[in-house]
Parts: C-alpha cells; sequence; structure tokens
C-alpha cells in the first residue's frame, strides 16, 4: 500500500490573452509518495512553475483534481486555500521573500502567527527552527544583515516551523553561488531524509540531481518520470 | 491581537516621516474640533452666567424718546418715567412679581485719606432682590430707609476692599460727592458679569436719598430706569403688556402716539444672543469637521499607496497562511492607529490652543470632555471609514500576483 501524499490528475490551467488561450498545463496527472523528494524540471514556458503555484496552492487550476493529503483541495475557497498553506506546505522562493523589517525569528514565527499559536510557543518553535538550519547565531538579524545563503536558510526554517508535510522550493539556489547552493541542497536534502516531501523546481542537472525523481515538463505535459539515485548532500 | 499592534506600529515606524504628515491632517482637524468647541462653548457659558447674573424673567424699562416737534431726542432724556409709575406698575401689574427703578451716576467716594470712582445706584429694596445680591455683613436697604431717604448705602465688596482694605466697614461713614453716607451692608461677592463687567464695584443707595441729594433731574421725581421681574418665565409677555397698557394711559398717550418708554425683554435678548452663539459652534464645528474629513482622506490616500507598495509583503503574508481578514484588519488597524494617534495629539493642540485664545485674546473658552470624547470617537471613526477601502483592497489581491509583484 502505497502512502500517496500528493495526487494531480487531469489538471489544466489555461490563461487569456486577448482572443488566444494558452494552456500553460494541458493535463497534468501525476503522484508523489510521502517521503519523495522530487525535482520537476523543463524549459521556461513549460508549466513547471504553475506546476508549482497549483501544488503551492497559490493559483487554482482551470479543471482537474489536487488531492493533497487526501484531501480535494481543487475548489476551495480563497481563506480554505490559506489554511492548507499555512499547516500543510512550506514554500522556499527563488527570492527568499522574507519581510525586511522583521528579524529572522520574527520571519520564521509568522506562519505559526496565523496558525494561532501562542507568542512563547511561537518564539520557542521558531527558534528551534533556526537552530536546525545552523542560524543560532542570527536570531535578531534583519534580512539584509544576512547573506543570500543565509536568508534563504531562514526561508527554510519559516518552510519547516509549521510541521508542514511538504515543502515546495521553487527554484532555491536560483540567486545564489554554486557552493551555496550546494549547502543548501544538502539542507533540503536532509530535511527530506527526516521525512519530509520535498518538491523542486529547477532547471540546472546538478541540483535536480540531489532529488530522488525527476519529473520533466514541456508545453504543459509531462514528458518525462524518471527515479534515480539522489546525490548525497555535505551537510546532514 | 498584540502580534497584529505590533506589526502596524513597526511598518508606520518604518515611514516616519510619512506617517507623521498623514497624521498631521488628523492632528489639525480634530485640534480645530477641540478649539472651536471650546470657544463656542466658552461663549455660550458667558451668555449662560449673564443670564444668572441678571436674574431671571427680567424685564428693562427705560424712559423713550418723546418727540418734540417732530425732533426725536435722545432716550431717557424726556425723563417721563417716574418713580410713581413703577410703584404703580408693581402695585397694579398682575404679572408683574419685583420692581427695581433705579437712578445712577459715577460718583466719587471719599473714605479718610481713600478715594474711589464708582457707580452709585439710587434703587428699592426689590433691587437685590431681581439683580440677586445678598448681603455679605451687615444688612440691605428696607423700606424704611426708602421712607425716611436716609444716609445709608449698601456697598460692593470691591468698594469695600478699595475703601478699607481689611477692615468691617459696616456702621462706618463715607462721602459720596461730599454727603457723609452710613455704610449699613456690604454685598456678597458676584465676580465678573458675562460682559466682563465688575458686578461687586457698585454703592446702593435708597432711590429717594438718590433723588433728592445726588441725581437732580428736571422733571421731579423721575427716574432713568427699572427693572422689572415677572412672576415667572410663562407671564413675561402679559407683564409686558400690562406695563404698556398701564404707562401709556398713566402718561395720557392718545392711539396714534408712540410710546414714551421703552420695554425690552431681557431674557429673551440674551436667548436670542445665546442661540447666535449656538449656531457659532455649530458652524465652527462643521468647518472644523470638515478639515478632519480631508485629514481622512489623507490617510486613505497614504494607505492605497502603502498597500501598492507591499504588495509582496502582502503575497507573502498569504503564502505562509495568511487568510483576507488578516491581511484586512492588519491595514485597518495602521489606519485607525494613525488617525487614532493624530487624533489624541489633536486633542493635546486643540485644548492648548483654546488655552492660548483665553490666555492672549481673554476670550472665555471651555474643553469639554464631550467635545474630547467626539473628536477621539470621531477621528477613530476617520481611521476606520478611510481604512476600510485600502484595506479590503489589500486583502482582495490573489497570493500568486501579490508574490510576483515588483
Amino acid at each position: 500500500m502505497k502512502d500517496v501524499l500528493i495526487e494531480v490528475r487531469d489538471l489544466v490551467k489555461t490563461y487569456r490573452s486577448g482572443e488566444e488561450k494558452l494552456n500553460a498545463l494541458d493535463g497534468v496527472s501525476f503522484s508523489i509518495e510521502r517521503g519523495e523528494f522530487v525535482a520537476i524540471m523543463g524549459p521556461s514556458g513549460s508549466g513547471k512553475s504553475t506546476a508549482m503555484n497549483m501544488l503551492g496552492c497559490l493559483d487554482s487550476p482551470t479543471s482537474g483534481v489536487y488531492l493533497l493529503d487526501g484531501e480535494d483541495v481543487s475548489d476551495l475557497s480563497g481563506d480554505e486555500l490559506a489554511h492548507i498553506r499555512n499547516v500543510k506546505l512550506g514554500f522556499v522562493f527563488q527570492g527568499f521573500n522574507l519581510l525586511p523589517k522583521l528579524t529572522a525569528l520574527d520571519n520564521v514565527a509568522l506562519p505559526l502567527l496565523y496558525m494561532g499559536v501562542r507568542p512563547e510557543e511561537r518564539r520557542q518553535r521558531a527558534e528551534q527552527a533556526l537552530e536546525r538550519v545552523d542560524l543560532t547565531s542570527r536570531l535578531h538579524h534583519r534580512p539584509n544583515q544576512m547573506s543570500g545563503g543565509q536568508q534563504q536558510r531562514v526561508a527554510i526554517a519559516r518552510a519547516l516551523v509549521g510541521q508542514a508535510p511538504v515543502i515546495l522550493a521553487d527554484e532555491p539556489t536560483g540567486n545564489l553561488d554554486t557552493k551555496t547552493s550546494y549547502e543548501i541542497m544538502g539542507l533540503l536534502s536532509s530535511v527530506n531524509r527526516e521525512g519530509r516531501t520535498v518538491v523542486l523546481v529547477t532547471h540546472e542537472p546538478d541540483i535536480a540531481a540531489y532529488a530522488s525523481r525527476v519529473l520533466r515538463f514541456k508545453d504543459g505535459k509531462i514528458v518525462e518520470d524518471v527515479r534515480q539515485s539522489p546525490r548525497q548532500g555535505e551537510e546532514g | 491581537m498584540y502580534e497584529l499592534l505590533r506589526t502596524s506600529v513597526l511598518s508606520l515606524w518604518a515611514n516616519k516621516t510619512r506617517s507623521l504628515l498623514t497624521m498631521l491632517g488628523v492632528v489639525i482637524g480634530v485640534a480645530a474640533v477641540i478649539a472651536m468647541i471650546a470657544i463656542g462653548n466658552g461663549a455660550n457659558r458667558q451668555m449662560s452666567e449673564m443670564m444668572s447674573g441678571l436674574g431671571t424673567n427680567m424685564i428693562f424699562i427705560r424712559a423713550g424718546a418723546p418727540r418734540t416737534g417732530g425732533v426725536r431726542q435722545s432716550a431717557g432724556s424726556g425723563a417721563r418715567l417716574t418713580l410713581d409709575d413703577i410703584r404703580a406698575i408693581e402695585r397694579e401689574c398682575w404679572a408683574v412679581g419685583a420692581v427695581a427703578p433705579q437712578v445712577s451716576t459715577p460718583s466719587q467716594i471719599i473714605c479718610e485719606n481713600q478715594n474711589w470712582m464708582t457707580q452709585v445706584i439710587g434703587s428699592t429694596p426689590g433691587f437685590f432682590t431681581i439683580r440677586n445680591y445678598a448681603p455679605q455683613s451687615g444688612r440691605l436697604l428696607d423700606e424704611e430707609d426708602e421712607r425716611a431717604a436716609s444716609k445709608v448705602c449698601v456697598i460692593g465688596s470691591t468698594v469695600a476692599f478699595e475703601l478699607f482694605g481689611g477692615l468691617d466697614p459696616v456702621g462706618r461713614s463715607i462721602r459720596i460727592r461730599r454727603i457723609p453716607f452710613e455704610v449699613v451692608g456690604v454685598l456678597a461677592p458676584k465676580g465678573e458679569s458675562g460682559m466682563g463687567q465688575d458686578q461687586d464695584d457698585l454703592i446702593v443707595v435708597p432711590i429717594t436719598t438718590a433723588q433728592r441729594r445726588l441725581v437732580r433731574s428736571q422733571i421731579a421725581g423721575s427716574i432713568g430706569a427699572a427693572f422689572v421681574q415677572a412672576r415667572d418665565a410663562s407671564m413675561i409677555d402679559s407683564a409686558i403688556a400690562e406695563m404698556r397698557a398701564l404707562l401709556r394711559q398713566r402718561h395720557r398717550l392718545s392711539d396714534d402716539e408712540d410710546d414714551d418708554f421703552i420695554l425690552s425683554n431681557m431674557t429673551q435678548m440674551v436667548e436670542s444672543m445665546q442661540k447666535s452663539t449656538q449656531i457659532m459652534t455649530l458652524l465652527l464645528g462643521v468647518v472644523a469637521s470638515i478639515s478632519l474629513l480631508v485629514g481622512g482622506i489623507g490617510i486613505m490616500n497614504i494607505m492605497l499607496v502603502s498597500v501598492t507598495e507591499r504588495t509582496r509583503e502582502i503575497g507573502i503574508r498569504m503564502a505562509v497562511g495568511a487568510r483576507a481578514r488578516d491581511i484586512r484588519s492588519q491595514f485597518l488597524l495602521e489606519a485607525v492607529l494613525l488617525s487614532m494617534t493624530g487624533g489624541i495629539f489633536g486633542i493635546l493642540l486643540g485644548a492648548l490652543a483654546s488655552f492660548a485664545v483665553t490666555h492672549f485674546l481673554k476670550w472665555p473658552t471651555s474643553v469639554s470632555g464631550g467635545a474630547v470624547a467626539l473628536a477621539a470617537g470621531f477621528s477613530c471613526c476617520v481611521g476606520i471609514f478611510f481604512g476600510l477601502y485600502p484595506a479590503w483592497k489589500a486583502s482582495l489581491l490573489r497570493p500568486i500576483d501579490a508574490l510576483r509583484f515588483d
């Protein structure tokens, strides 16, 4: 019995530009089991980012079904989707997307705020999450006082703090140098080995090498689905 | 909630200059409301004080301007109002409660080595009732003094202080126009009247004494004016009618002749003055409210700019789980915080301005708790009203669009 965490069936997303209709996603179906580390690859315009937005409940599909952790989230309301994002998903973005006026600790605690966790517990859990990404010494730094790698670690801590089962990383190394990229990927690998399901969007093969499975997109469809033995990270 | 407050304060603090300038609109608006209402209230209270100083249900009678061959002379010069007229009014007019005829003359008062210029009023015992004067020490004038035209007087507390300092003047002698008078009483102080007149700077002597020794008039027994008190507020009009009829009859005026006296309803006069200050207060309040409204629009403007500027922040918050209402309350709180802080500073500034007006222009002002509460409540409402639209707009953003925004 497989433990399926993410299942999408016939997912279609259509964008309209004037008279023309563009199918960014054209009937995509796949499923991801709990504990997998999946890389989504493809050239730009292939629909991989659109797929990521769907998986992240940031956007709704035109048609199709998306089951997340057994729940159909294809047509939930905005607030219901906010709740799903809050408890089921952790985001890591290319541009880090930290709030510039908040300290690392406050940034990490943000999802807990919307979960309704009490302040003392928020602080405690945010500290633990920052400890997990080796940033204990930067608790009270603002994003602009940290390096790119450190900012991305804060973002990963933010994704971890709510105990979300799925981590969605959208080109997490796009703004980082090679060495830092490998450090971040090592961190994501170890997070994956601890039992989190990680879905990664990238167009760099050496980054995708950290995943145990690669989904390749082209023109809104999946053209390849291969399993591989993941590259082991230095961090762990 | 605390976290929400902290977030709002932080983001307002991050744009200090802008927040301050935005607040300024509300500060000025609220300050204007407070100051204007304070000035209006002050004027109103002054009117009320004037009214109570005057006594209630008052009618003022003056000898009118008689015609001498078509040329009207100044009021009072004909002097056809006599003490007997007033006595007749007291006797025959049913709606009249008390009368106080008066003749008055400014006089130099001498007491040993002190002297003082004041108004000497000749009147009847009714004067004290009508004008609400009570004795502080000694006694008031009575019927006996009037009948005997005795040389006694009652002095106001200002006169007592100027002539006698701390000593008790009762039983002592003063000279009014070189004529010695015995002080039989001192009046309890009443303070300044609504017009800013010292109501304690006067001397009262029996009207008969005044007519005989102090005021020489062309017609025997004539007086300049009299205060009449109606029995109660509802009888003012009938009292005026009765007096007019009686005086016309006594002065033998035919139907086609004008009155040779003037009756004025003091209560009505004060009331209409009061009404006009109320209208002034209202108008000032409206003008001030408009400036508050403008301040509110400033807040809305800045909040809209802020929402656009912070689209990305909104996207991030939504991505990690903020619901539409979380975003809405955050921006609403910021707007309310701005307007309320502005309101508090405005109240302080308004109170300060009112104080300055009283201090430098000598206008009476009164900062009422009601006006403060009104301004505080109003500024809060302005924040909510003008914050609602930007907050609602922010909450409508789709997370995906907000995140992509640069």
